[in-house]
């Protein structure tokens, strides 16, 4: 009897032990870790911005084990929820939602494209989210939304980069050919009206489907001008059809085209005809080429490097560094963000630490925001680069 | 417009003409023979471009080897298909076994887009890529193989429909399925029939056009599209309509970006092509309706 005593005693008092410890370390814990940062990101990693989008979710990916290894953001862990939209502005719309009402994060990151992007801008401001867009078209901050910012060059400033060009080299006649997507067309509205500010005529102006099995029909009314340059507009594989084409013709006038062939894919696509084709994009193509002086050599050099060592390196590309610049410019937000906020304050603090960004150093540029303008791109964002044996060469 | 860019124009639209030629054929012979639109049709030709791809340059195969297997395989694809979806699917109404075919096409182009990824590919030209200069118009070798293919294709189905019993069997399921069976056509194996010979027509197509345009798991819809309207202008029975509807829709949308004067310009070209269609349907439907009436 006395020895079941003894026993129960040891029992209880073992428990006792064991439970005011669990409770102990249970408190401790839970001042250790925070809750984890969940924000939304949404791409298109499949359908036909797919080339964009995959670049963009294997940056996101990676940044987020870089950040969590460093301990995260003040101690709160970065969670990020990674949607595919299939490169469809309806899916883009619903897990927009989804991504607000259901998963309840505190920004979204992306859509991949422009036409994604205007899908959701209204559900964003409805829900008072702020979200950073990784697409080009000037129409996102343009007019300033409250609650929308992007991070890419916008087409204007590619088409403003390639005129400057021309008209320093006393080029005056040029045939533009774009394509009837969403990009193409953008693209033709900014090479109408700009052109006249460079002293640029518009010789031509020809359009293509992305069915078309050539455009040597456009090409051949193009030689009937006397353009001294063709301007392309539309992503890599229509622009490789062009170049192809235009040697087929033995055409000797040079080819320009837009930021939308900054990818390895369009050297491998046009093959021979790539050389020679003269093109607008952010710093990352020429990252070995530029001076030390410059103020994103290392943000560029380290980004290239943790991409190579993870992923391969034909979807390393510019679109990425726009993920990149998204993601980082919301953990600047979340730096400066008070603790034991409610959802809807921490959602309105990330939009305010958005717009007070300062000169932070990205892999598009270096951006210093305000509430008039949301993609706050500094000048001398974008380099010209040429196609030289195969390989992205600096335009002098 | 000059003699030399008239021909270039001309070409251009043959060459444009003949691919929708062939997704047309596809779509005629399995609406004939099973009356099924089969949505698809521009999946089978997506698999013979990219397949010839993978198979002449990740796998090393001879170009032409590379050719014959990518050619089975969309056949291949197209047994498969209809064995699995429609043979199973057959009580169920034309329009069901249609919206199967839609199914099938996204079915067809997930896998691709998975499996084969998702860039756009060119396999190399069938003979180099050094431009012909023919009537003033220059042209790469590869649209001359385009037509010629084309137009064999053409005939060889002429005389297998006109000639062989199989083809008179899949001609008599067109114009009368009930006496076809009656008179002892099994029309099950015509059905098959017509989905491996629309389903390797199509795979001949994508073979032929991706060393031009490039080959990528999406290009099935906007060919099929585009083939679509080459068989309606077909009426959906006469294949040499189709082919002839395909050439005359391609050599239009190119003749209309050469015309592009001014404001006037080449992204008309589609207008242009869906009005020429609009009148030839209109004068076909009449004649069509006077037809009718007479008989």
């Amino acid at each position: 009897m006395r020895k079941y005593l003894k026993l129960s005693l040891f029992v209880l008092m073992t428990v006792a032990l064991v439970s005011t410890c669990a409770i102990g370390c249970g408190g401790s814990k839970e001042t250790a870790t925070k809750e984890p940062y969940v924000i939304g990101a949404i791409f298109s990693t499949s359908g036909v911005s797919a080339s964009l989008g995959v670049s963009e979710a294997n940056t996101v990916n990676m940044l987020v084990d870089k950040i969590n290894k460093a301990g995260g953001i003040n101690g709160h862990n970065l969670s990020v929820i990674i949607r595919d939209d299939g490169s469809l502005p309806d899916t883009t719309a619903t897990l927009a939602t989804t991504l607000i009402e259901q998963d309840q994060v505190l920004v979204i990151i992306g859509p991949t494209t422009t036409g994604e992007t205007t899908a959701i801008m209204n559900i964003s401001t409805d829900a008072e989210i702020p979200l950073v867009s990784c697409a080009a078209g000037a129409a996102i901050i343009n007019p300033v939304k409250y609650w929308i910012f992007k991070t890419p060059q916008t087409d204007k400033q590619a088409v403003v980069e390639i005129y400057r060009y021309l008209q320093s080299q006393n080029i005056s006649k040029v045939a533009i050919i774009t394509s009837t997507s969403g990009f193409g067309t953008s693209g033709k509205g900014y090479l109408e009206s700009e052109a006249a500010t460079y002293g640029i005529t518009l010789v031509d102006n020809q359009r293509f489907d992305s069915t078309d099995t050539s455009m040597t029909s456009q090409l051949t009314h193009i030689q009937g001008t006397d353009a001294q340059v063709v301007v392309c507009w539309d992503t890599d594989k229509a622009s490789a059809i062009v170049a192809q084409n235009m040697k087929t013709l033995s055409m000797s006038i040079p080819l320009y085209c837009s930021h939308g062939i900054a990818t390895p894919a369009f050297i491998t696509e046009a093959g021979d005809a790539a050389n020679g084709i003269i093109f607008p994009a952010g710093k990352l193509l020429i990252v070995d080429n530029i001076s030390a002086s410059d103020l994103q050599k290392t943000v560029l050099t380290d980004y290239k490097n943790d991409y190579l060592a993870k992923y391969d390196a034909s979807t390393l590309s510019t679109f990425g560094g726009h993920a990149y610049d998204a993601l980082y410019l919301v953990v600047g937000a979340l730096e400066n963000m008070n603790e034991d906020l409610t959802l809807a304050e921490s959602r309105a603090a990330i939009r305010d630490g958005l717009e007070q960004t300062t000169n932070f150093i990205g892999i598009s540029g270096i951006f210093t925001m305000s509430p008039t303008d949301h993609l706050g791109m500094q000048p001398g964002s974008l380099a010209l680069i040429e196609i030289v044996n195969g390989a992205w060469t600096p335009v002098q | 417009m000059s003699a030399h860019q008239f021909a270039q124009y001309l070409i251009d639209g043959l060459t444009q003409g003949s691919i929708y030629a062939l997704v047309g054929l596809g779509f005629t012979i399995i609406y004939a023979v099973t009356r099924i639109i089969n949505f698809a049709q521009g999946e089978f030709v997506m698999l013979g471009g990219t397949l010839s791809y993978v198979f002449a340059v990740t796998s090393g195969l001879p170009m032409p080897l590379a050719i014959i297997v990518a050619i089975l395989v969309a056949a291949a694809t197209g047994v498969v298909m209809y064995l699995l979806a429609i043979r199973t699917a057959r009580r169920a109404s034309v329009l069901s076994l249609i919206i199967i075919t839609i199914g099938a096409s996204i079915f067809i182009r997930g896998i691709a887009g998975n499996r084969l990824g998702v860039g756009a590919v060119q396999p190399p030209h069938f003979t180099g890529n050094t431009t012909i200069l023919f009537l003033g118009a220059k042209i790469d070798p590869q649209e001359l193989w385009i037509i010629g293919i084309t137009l064999s294709v053409t005939i060889l189905l002429h005389l297998f429909l006109t000639y062989t019993m199989a083809g008179k069997s899949l001609k008599a399921c067109a114009i009368n399925p009930e006496a076809a069976s009656l008179v002892g056509i099994n029309t099950k194996t015509t059905a098959l029939t017509a989905f491996i010979l629309a389903a390797a027509i199509g795979g001949i197509g994508g073979v032929a056009v991706a060393p031009l345009s490039f080959a990528s798991y999406d290009m099935g819809a906007m060919l099929g599209l585009k083939g679509f309207v080459a068989a309606s202008i077909g009426g959906f029975m006469s294949p040499i309509a189709t082919v002839v509807g395909g050439l005359i829709l391609g050599v239009v949308e190119k003749l209309a970006v050469g015309l592009s004067w001014g404001p006037f310009n080449s992204s008309y070209k589609d207008a242009i092509a869906l009005v020429v269609l609009l009148l030839i349907l209109l004068i076909r439907s009449g004649r069509l309706a006077a037809e009718e009436r007479s008989a």
